[in-house]
């Protein structure tokens, strides 16, 4: 009798075991799902869902930076090439301020050294293109002075990630196709 | 068929050979039909598959081509006919290019005599069952072809495993449909729908309780028949790489794709005409059935919608069951289906020698043995609503939702990953 119990036991517990099986996949084809549908499905842009702190593309506002080149010589991997040249007649001028974003670990060691926050980590991170010579970015188009250390009256703060948009070419600038409310589901 | 071909060659006035021609050109063009449908099921199939798929893993699934991504399964088609067809320098030749044919042939062959509606059959065969289950053991030809011909080690074991697990299975399957023989008294698949009536307790599944266990085993031993998972040896990828269509590409590959998707379509359809009361509808005699389009439309649909419904369980199915070991696979079949079937066929032939159909013994065991069936049904109910209720607010109704609705909300990432996180500064602390 032990036998066929047992028997009889076995088939129970599959029959229940596989139903309730069934049952956690059913109730998951009513769950949402999470899949987030980057880039061109996102109720919001992932660039503002970053976090405050979140190390993007670097970015130098040159109305804050004194070119001490701390940048350049904190930088483990030379991505920065900053060029500062005496003037006869106007001083000091940065000539060049390159960043290859294509190098950048994105250590943020630059923006630790720099001492006026000249240097930032923006939130871009979309720097997808098919030449990398497109990452090298140069923020000085004509040699300038630098900012004193010292401004009076302090220089507006530029919104993050505006200044790297207008210098590169990037995901910003190509046409996308229209953002679609996440809520509705037609043709894609 | 044959009336409308008699009727038109009168109409014509035609001669015999006229009439040869005319009936010629009536079964190729039916034929063709029959195939057509057969690969569209395929081909919607494998879009079910895939949504069903992602919606049981929190996915969305394929949602780009067309409305919900239904036309994805016709952008797969083109890509497989456009890929490049290779046979492995290796290979038997001749054998290795017959394979997928055979394998499809077995399945689409069978559609001819399921019975979609009432006058909706290729060929209503005396021994339709019979045949249904005779010519999908061609499917075995099949792929037995494609493992030896493939010339590899893991498209040889796959093949051999499927050989193995077909023949084993049919036992159970054929002795679960001698089952529903017994009652109908007939192999012709019309005959066994018109032995059965619209409302769910004239169904065979609820005829009696052999019945209704005969239906699970039918079912279980259909899907494992048609190697689908968790029956899915001859193919397992953890363990065969892909068995026996290891070495097969292109359309070729398509070929024992679609075989096995249709091969899906048809199990449930066979399940639907046995044991779920086929085209009958509700209270409509088939007599009364017969002289009306619009009631023949309505068979029409709720066999497709039962059928459909079938479907997606072994859909369903597959991405629940993780797959069975070889011994267990066997042990399943001999010790525990054949077993039960034997039973299920015994207490079917008794209860048919003690119960006078149409009996208040009978109608009583319907109505009971349909009682079973919805006190099953309620229990199920009742566990998904316990699961879902421990899902909380992630649940949506929206079967057909896009996706991404809670991520990158705070607060629902707060609830989603704050308990995680509680979770495992707990464990750091111990």
């Amino acid at each position: 009798m032990g036998a066929l119990a047992s028997y009889l036991r076995a088939i129970g517990r599959t029959v229940l075991s596989v139903g309730d099986g069934l049952a956690v996949t059913f109730s998951y084809l009513l769950r949402a799902p999470v899949t987030l549908q980057y880039p061109d499905r996102m109720r919001v842009p992932v660039i503002e869902l970053l976090p405050e702190r979140s190390r993007g593309m670097l970015e130098v506002d040159l109305d804050l930076c004194t070119g001490c080149a701390a940048c350049d010589r904190a930088c483990p991997i030379d991505c920065i090439a900053l060029e500062v040249v005496k003037h006869a007649e106007r001083g000091r001028l940065i000539q060049r301020f390159d960043i290859d974003l294509g190098k950048c670990m994105f250590c943020g060691l630059c923006t630790e050294a720099c001492p006026t926050g000249a240097i930032r980590h923006s939130h871009e991170f979309e720097g997808g293109t098919g030449d990398v010579r497109a990452l090298v970015v140069p923020f000085v188009d004509a040699p300038r002075q630098p900012a004193k250390a010292k401004q009076e009256p302090p220089p507006a703060p530029k919104p993050l990630g505006s200044i790297l948009r207008a210098r590169m070419p990037g995901p910003w600038d190509r046409p996308r196709p229209p953002a679609r409310p996440e809520g509705g589901e037609h043709a894609g | 068929m044959e009336s409308l071909v008699q009727h038109l060659s009168a109409r014509w006035s035609l001669g015999p050979w006229g009439q040869e021609l005319l009936a010629a050109a009536a079964i190729l063009l039916v034929a063709a039909l029959v195939f057509v449908v057969a690969l569209t099921y395929a081909g919607i199939i494998t879009w079910v598959e895939r949504r069903v798929a992602g919606r049981t893993q929190s996915r969305v699934g394929p949602n780009r081509v067309g409305p919900f991504g239904f036309l994805q399964w016709l952008a797969d088609g083109a890509k497989m006919i456009l890929k490049e067809d290779v046979i492995p320098a290796q290979a038997d030749g001749p054998m290795f290019r017959l394979a997928p044919y055979a394998c499809m042939l077995g399945v689409f062959t069978a559609f001819v005599s399921v019975p979609f509606g009432q006058l909706l059959i290729a060929a209503d065969l005396n021994v339709g069952i019979l045949f249904l289950l005779a010519i999908t053991s061609l499917v075995v030809v099949g792929v037995l072809m494609a493992g030896w011909a493939s010339n590899n080690k893991w498209s040889l074991l796959g093949g051999v495993r499927s050989a193995a697990q077909i023949v084993s299975y049919e036992l159970p399957a054929g002795l679960a449909v001698l089952v529903v023989v017994l009652g109908a008294g007939s192999l012709s698949m019309q005959d066994i729908v018109r032995a059965q009536g619209g409302a769910p307790w004239n169904w065979f599944v609820f005829r009696d309780p052999f019945c209704l266990v005969a239906f699970f085993l039918y079912f279980t031993a259909a899907v494992a028949e048609g190697n689908r998972t968790p029956f899915d040896l001859p193919e397992a990828e953890s363990e065969l790489v892909a068995g026996y269509n290891t070495e097969y590409s292109g359309i070729r590959f398509g070929g024992f794709f679609l075989g096995e998707f249709a091969n899906i379509y048809l199990l449930s359809a066979i399940a639907t005409s046995l044991f779920l009361g086929g085209w009958q509808v509700p209270g409509v005699s088939p007599a009364e059935q017969a002289g009306s389009v619009w009631l023949q439309l309505l068979g029409f649909a709720i066999f497709f919608a039962k059928a459909w419904a079938l479907v997606f369980v072994v859909v369903w199915l597959r991405w629940t069951l993780p797959r069975l070991r070889v011994d267990q696979l066997m042990g399943l079949c001999y010790r525990y289906l054949i077993p039960l079937a034997f039973a299920c066929l015994l207490g079917t032939s008794l209860l048919l020698l003690a119960v006078v159909p149409g009996s208040a013994l009978d109608l009583g065991l319907r109505l009971g043995t349909t009682g079973l069936g919805a006190l099953g049904g309620a229990l199920f109910a009742w566990r998904v609503a316990h699961h879902i209720r421990r899902a909380g607010d992630r649940v949506s109704l929206d079967v057909l939702q896009r996706g991404a609705r809670g991520a990158f909300d705070p607060a629902w990432q707060t609830r989603r990953y704050g308990a995680f996180r509680k979770a495992a500064r707990g464990q750091e602390e111990r």
